[in-house]
C-alpha cells in the first residue's frame, strides 16, 4: 500500500512541474515535515516538564512535619536508574546506526536492547515509589511529595510510553522491514527517546542531588 | 489544495531518493555518539561522587552539579538529538533555544517569585494548613 503511494508519489514528482522550494535540495536531508513537527511537540513536552519542575522547586522545602529528601533519597539507587537509561541512550544510538546500514536484524537488536533498559528503568523507579509509599511518604503526606511524584511519574509514564513505542516498531519492523515509514517513525522515537535522557538530567540534579544538599 | 499535496509528496519521494543514496546526514555517526556517551558518563560521575562523598562544602557542590547538569544537557542536545544549524534548516535550534529561554523564564522566574512570596508573608496571614511552608 504504501509502496504504491511512494512510486505513484515518485511517478507524480517526475510528470509535475518542481513545487518545492530549491534550497531543499541540500543540507538537511529530510523532505518530510514530521521530524520538525514531532521537534515541536518535543519542546512543548519541554514546556510541560518545566510547569512540573518550577512545581516542585516552590514546593520542595515544604515538608508539612514530614520526612525531608535527606532521609528519603537513596542515592546509589538514583545511580543505578541515572546510568541505566544512559547505556540505553547510546544502544539507542547503536539502533539508528544500524537502520542506517539497511541492517534490519541489528536494529531489531538494539532496540530490544533499548526496550530491556527502558523496562529496567521503569521497574527500579516503581520498586523506589514502593519503598517510599511503605515509609509513609505518600504524594498526600507533603506538598514536596506532591510535587515529586508528579514530576518523577510525570517522567517514568513517558519512559513507559516510550517502551510501548518501541514493542510498536519491532513489531512494524518484522512485519514491513526497514520501509521509509519506518524508518521516520525510528528518527522520532530516537528524538523522544534522548529527550526523555536530558529530562532525567533535570530530575537527577535538581531533585535528587540538590535535594540531598539541602 | 493540489499544490500542498504535490509538494508534500514530492518532498516524500525526494527523502526516498536520498535514503537509497545511503545519505546519512543529520542522523550522527558512531563516533559523536561515543564522544556524547564517553562526555555523559563522565559528567554523571562527578556530581554524584561529589554528593555522596560530602567532600566539598555543599555552596560549591551545588554550583559544581549545576553547571555540569548544564554542560550535560548540551552534550546530550548536541550528540544525541543531533541540533544544530544545518538540520531541518535551522528551525530545530530556533525553536530549541525559544524553548530553553521560555523553561528558564518559567522555573526561575516561579522560584524567584514565591520565594519573595513567602519571605514577605506576615504570619498572621497564613491560615493554619500552609503554616509550615518557609
Amino acid at each position: 500500500m504504501a509502496d504504491a503511494l511512494d512510486r505513484q508519489a515518485q511517478a507524480e514528482a517526475a510528470a509535475s512541474p518542481t513545487w518545492h522550494l530549491a534550497q531543499d535540495d541540500h543540507g538537511h536531508g529530510h523532505g518530510s515535515p514530521t521530524i520538525l513537527g514531532f521537534w515541536i511537540y518535543l519542546m512543548s513536552d519541554a514546556l510541560l516538564f518545566a510547569a512540573l519542575f518550577a512545581t516542585y522547586g516552590v514546593l520542595s522545602t515544604s515538608y508539612a512535619g514530614g520526612p525531608t529528601p535527606r532521609e528519603l533519597f537513596d542515592l546509589p539507587l538514583v545511580a543505578l536508574n541515572t546510568a541505566i537509561l544512559l547505556v540505553s541512550s547510546i544502544t539507542y544510538g547503536f539502533a539508528m546506526l544500524a537502520m542506517e546500514r539497511g541492517a534490519l536484524r541489528g536494529t531489531q537488536l538494539w532496540l530490544l536492547v533499548t526496550g530491556l533498559f527502558g523496562v529496567a528503568f521503569v521497574g527500579v523507579e516503581l520498586y523506589e515509589f514502593s519503598h517510599l509509599i511503605a515509609e509513609g511518604a505518600t504524594p498526600q503526606r507533603s506538598g514536596f511529595l506532591s510535587g515529586f511524584f508528579t514530576l518523577v511519574a510525570t517522567h517514568g509514564l513517558h519512559v513507559t510510553v516510550g517502551i510501548v513505542w518501541i514493542l510498536v516498531m519491532l513489531v512494524q519492523l518484522q512485519q514491513r522491514g526497514l520501509h521509509l515509514d519506518n524508518k521516520r517513525s525510528l528518527l522520532c522515537l530516537s528524538m523522544f527517546w534522548h529527550f526523555l535522557d536530558v529530562i532525567w538530567i533535570g530530575v537527577f540534579t535538581f531533585v535528587y542531588l540538590l535535594g540531598m544538599l539541602r | 489544495m493540489s499544490s500542498t499535496n504535490a509538494t508534500v509528496h514530492q518532498g516524500e519521494a525526494h527523502d526516498a531518493a536520498l535514503h537509497e543514496h545511503g545519505d546519512t546526514h543529520g542522523h550522527g555517526s558512531k563516533r559523536s555518539y561515543l564522544i556524547g556517551f564517553g562526555l555523559s558518563a563522565v559528567l554523571t560521575a562527578i556530581p554524584f561522587w561529589m554528593v555522596m562523598t560530602g567532600s566539598f562544602s555543599p555552596g560549591v557542590t551545588a554550583a559544581t552539579v549545576i553547571v555540569l547538569a548544564v554542560v550535560q544537557i548540551l552534550v546530550h542536545t548536541v550528540c544525541f538529538l543531533h541540533v544544530n544549524t544545518q538540520a531541518e534548516g535551522g528551525w530545530t535550534l530556533i525553536a530549541y533555544v525559544f524553548t530553553g529561554v521560555i523553561v528558564l523564564i518559567t522555573i526561575l522566574g516561579s522560584l524567584w517569585i514565591m520565594y519573595h512570596l513567602n519571605t514577605n508573608m506576615m504570619p498572621g496571614m497564613m491560615t493554619g494548613e500552609v503554616s509550615n511552608t518557609p
